[in-house]
């Protein structure tokens, strides 16, 4: 052994130190956010608000497991906010129990009532559609419905992410509202036959399998593509080869999910979470969301960035998001039933 | 027979403690000796106290799963767990074949003959023990992906225009899993037939060989029989890795039963039927354990009559040391050198251009932290209950110092959907105490502090600790216990003087394993980090996860950088390389 025992023991020593230090600082002028947006796309906007209000922002980002998280932390829970990036994990936090209504002037006036839940459980930030990318040069259409992605003229070029996440989830659940249980098992197992290969990878992989042939049309979230477009060079020749369509539901509009934020029962910093509630949809942060995270925001009469104005006009489904919630979990049994990840 | 858990048996085997100066044989009346000693209330109570560590997830788990609805678990038993138990057997089917024939292949060539590069190749057939496996998944996504070097040379040599023109193996499915997996997880058993090779008694080959056997009779008469406990142990390893993995299951589209757990828990938020699908899992890698004991008893045919080559290995040359040294170098070549050379690339393109992420130092240290904190705690358990049952002596204790091991086996996910509810309790009587005292709480002590992570770090790698521990021990004769004694030595002054000081090399051994160890884990880090925190290995998962994993290339290549010097070591101090 060339490294002594005494000097990794020191180290250890060392190392561990500041953790304990670390763990005891106090609770002053924080607020304490679970959430399930990537890490990297929201530090702009707590550092806006941390700038704004000198209140500071501690994180714990996941991309599942929070609400569970939460209700095992118990009554000593330090989770002040959760923010989720989907309506169905607002669905679980509030079946977990381990949600406070709170009421704010500024949320109620800036969110419409269609983005926020009448008894102020839970209000949108943010919105995000889930769209169709297409191959430039093999999809001549422009336009397309979400139940003509069951078409069999579509077999064996289709390309989508698995059917537990929670993305598609969301979108199944529309489809259920749409047309009831039974149509939509039909429609599901309609997709899974025309898929070009097993669900796997995310929403950019997606535009990569269409940009190399392997498929023609897939379904992603609008900003992905924006991402690709404009943020990640080695990415966007995915984006060049492929288009978005906003597709609607027939004699609806196009499926939009949003980002939402929580106020947690036991948070032991309301007034600071209900303060970044609010500062998340002032004038500032919606301009991060539509800027940076190339997302449709919240605010009224706030400007599209460029490339996601580039894709048409966006005409939300009029379906209320309180409804689609309502079937995520059995959603989520359909799907292994259906056997659409297998 | 010592009880001995798998991972000891590899480093045990493998030589990691065999640097105790007493190279006395095994000694198989452990017991014997044992049975004439007192009894030491302290040792008893850490021989239970850290079997009651181990078994508090699985109380845990067995209580969550107890609680759910019956409709949850007929949902499961249709659609869940037929295909999930389907996928997890072809995929440890899979990789058992890989492995064995990769691991005994490689350990044959190398322990029986001599070719160019043999020296090299011996521990860099090692080195992807350095990989964590989801790391390795997502480079061969990319390496292999539509755009990715293989493809685009392809299309470039032969002018297709694109991936709809020909087939080309797809990494995300399950024979892809296997690949993946299987050239990183080959070396366990690599490593546990190179131990057995270079132990056996080499004058049954000669004497085969004399007699006129072909080299194909010798190796399957004589060699494979020989080897079968070492490549079961070794096997048992790979098998249990697969099954802990979660990250490269998810990434590659493999519906595992670990998996299963993963997306019932967290996706259904039903956290009863992922405790049962856990409760199947288990009872999966009980089998697994049963095999491996199998296998380390019937090892008890071939002695260990190590060392005793008289006979100089035959030198191969021409076209067969050609093929013995691209049999080796293929599987580092698949296994270690494309994944690392794609990760260096990737890393150095994207720091020169974008520079170092500001955050990934704080990353680094937190890493570091908790893993050293992992590394005491586990220590302290592990041997406190080694030596326990040692001085103890009786059945009992070593039964506990083995079921301290158990968290080895149950895969990280599980583990830590199992400690929820006892740290629960914990935190919950903390406060309440805190608030008897001065009417406020104090806060998540254990879960919120890293405290949650630390202590399932050192649950699931007890094993390790508790195995070079029994194995550092096994070396040091009784009669040395017996003379202390005798000269008027208390247990304790029997431990810090005689048995502390031999077991260094076995503490800085193990130490060095559960610190690479807990800076690879992934899923339990994931579910049980505080606010704030990242490891090195969430930070990856994270960018993987969004689908730009290049972007976290930096980091994968620290963790893979930190586990390349234990997986060398390994090799290095198999007796052979030594003499």
């Amino acid at each position: 052994m060339s490294i002594g025992k005494h000097s990794l023991l020191a180290a250890m020593i060392a190392a561990i130190v500041p953790a304990i230090c670390a763990s005891a600082a106090s609770a002053q002028g924080e607020v304490n956010v679970y959430s399930y947006r990537e890490g990297k796309l929201i530090a702009p906007l707590f550092e806006g608000f941390t700038k704004a209000t000198g209140i500071k922002v501690n994180v714990i980002s996941a991309n599942s497991g929070l609400e569970q998280r939460i209700v095992s932390e118990g009554a000593n829970s330090p989770a002040d906010m959760l923010l989720t990036v989907d309506i169905g994990r607002v669905q679980d936090a509030l079946d977990a129990g381990i949600v406070q209504p709170f009421k704010s002037e500024v949320l109620e006036k800036v969110v419409p009532a269609q983005y926020r839940d009448p008894s102020g459980n839970w209000y949108a930030m943010s919105m995000r559609a889930r769209v169709v990318y297409a191959s430039k040069e093999r999809v001549k259409q422009d336009a397309i419905t979400y139940e003509e992605l069951a078409d069999p003229k579509w077999k064996g070029k289709i390309c989508i992410r698995s059917g537990q996440n929670m993305y598609n989830t969301a979108l199944f659940a529309a489809v259920v509202a749409h047309h009831g249980a039974e149509k939509a098992e039909a429609w599901l197992k309609g997709v899974k036959a025309n898929l070009a290969q097993k669900p796997s990878g995310g929403d950019r992989e997606v535009a990569r399998d269409i940009a190399a042939g392997k498929c023609d049309i897939g379904v992603g979230n609008t900003y992905y593509w924006a991402l690709m477009l404009n943020r990640e060079a080695d990415r966007k020749p995915w984006a060049d080869a492929t288009k978005v369509i906003l597709p609607t539901f027939a004699g609806g509009g196009t499926h939009v999910n949003v980002s939402a934020a929580m106020l947690i029962k036991t948070a032991p910093n309301r007034a600071n979470a209900v303060k970044l509630a609010e500062w998340l949809v002032s004038e500032d942060a919606q301009h991060i969301y539509a800027d940076i995270n190339f997302e449709y925001p919240i605010r009224a009469g706030e400007k599209l960035n460029p490339t996601i104005a580039s894709y048409g006009t966006l005409k939300p489904d009029a379906m209320p998001l309180v409804k689609i919630m309502e079937f995520r979990k059995p959603v989520s049994a359909l799907v292994d039933k259906v056997g659409f990840d297998n | 027979m010592l009880e001995r858990t798998p991972v000891s048996e590899t480093l045990a085997g493998a030589g990691a403690v065999g640097e105790t100066g007493a190279s006395a044989p095994l000694p198989l009346h452990a017991g014997l000796g044992g049975r004439m000693r007192a009894f030491h209330p302290l040792a008893a109570a850490i021989a239970i106290a850290a079997a009651l560590f181990a078994l508090a997830p699985i109380a845990g788990l067995l209580h969550r799963a107890l609680t759910g609805k019956a409709e949850v678990w007929s949902h499961l038993i249709a659609y869940v767990l037929p295909h999930a138990l389907w996928e997890t057997t072809l995929l440890l089917a899979g990789l058992a074949i890989v492995c064995g024939v990769v691991g005994v292949g490689t350990a044959w060539l190398i322990a029986s003959y001599r070719f160019p590069g043999a020296r090299i190749l011996a521990w860099m057939l090692a080195l992807p023990l350095a990989f964590p496996t989801y790391i390795v998944a997502y480079v061969y996504v990319e390496v292999l992906g539509p755009f990715g070097p293989a493809q685009m040379a392809l299309r470039g040599v032969t002018g297709w225009r694109s991936a709809a023109d020909y087939w080309f193996p797809e990494v995300r499915s399950l024979g892809g899993a296997v690949f993946v997996l299987g050239f990183v997880l080959f070396p366990y058993v690599y490593l546990t037939a190179l131990v057995m090779f270079r132990a056996q008694n080499f004058t049954l080959v000669e004497s085969a060989r004399v007699f006129g056997a072909s080299t194909w009779r010798v190796l399957r008469d004589i060699v494979l029989p020989m080897a079968r406990p070492a490549v079961a142990a070794g096997l048992a390893l790979v098998l249990l890795e697969a099954l802990n993995d979660i990250g490269a299951a998810e990434y590659l589209g493999v519906q595992t039963l670990t998996l299963s757990v993963f997306t019932t828990w967290l996706n259904r938020g039903d956290l009863a039927g992922a405790a049962q699908i856990a409760c199947v899992l288990l009872s999966v890698i009980a089998i697994f354990i049963w095999l491996e004991r199998y296998g380390r008893r019937l090892s008890g045919f071939v002695g260990h009559s190590a060392s005793s080559h008289g006979t100089r290995r035959p030198m191969l040359r021409g076209w067969q040391a050609a093929g013995a040294f691209l049999a080796c170098a293929v599987p580092v070549t698949l296994g270690f050198l494309v994944p690392f050379g794609y990760l260096a690339r990737e890393a150095l393109w994207r720091v020169s251009r974008d520079g170092i992420d500001p955050a990934l130092p704080a990353h680094l240290v937190s890493t570091f932290t908790y893993a050293a904190a992992a590394v005491l705690l586990t220590l302290a358990l592990g041997f406190g209950a080694a030596l326990s049952a040692r001085l103890i002596g009786r059945s009992w204790a070593r039964l506990c110092a083995s079921i301290a091991g158990l968290g080895y086996a149950v895969p990280g996910t599980v583990l830590a959907l199992g400690l929820l509810t006892p740290f629960a309790l914990i935190d919950g009587a903390i406060n309440a105490v805190a608030r008897g005292l001065s009417g406020a709480g104090v806060g998540l002590v254990i879960a919120g502090s890293g405290g949650a992570m630390v202590i399932a770090f050192a649950l699931r790698f007890l094993a390790v600790a508790t195995g070079v521990a029994d194995a550092g021990l096994a070396r040091i004769p009784n009669d040395f216990d017996g003379a202390a004694r005798v000269a008027g030595a208390g247990p304790w002054a029997l431990i810090r003087t005689i048995h502390l000081p031999l077991l260094r090399p076995a503490l800085a051994a193990a130490a060095l394993l559960v610190f690479v160890d807990s800076l690879k884990e992934l899923s339990m880090a994931l579910l049980l980090r505080p606010l704030n925190v990242e490891t090195l290995s969430t930070y990856v998962y994270q960018f993987a996860v969004r689908g730009v994993f290049e972007d976290a290339a930096l980091a994968a290549l620290l963790i893979v950088a930190l586990g390349i010097g234990p997986a060398i070591r390994t090799v290095m101090v198999t007796p052979a390389s030594r003499a």
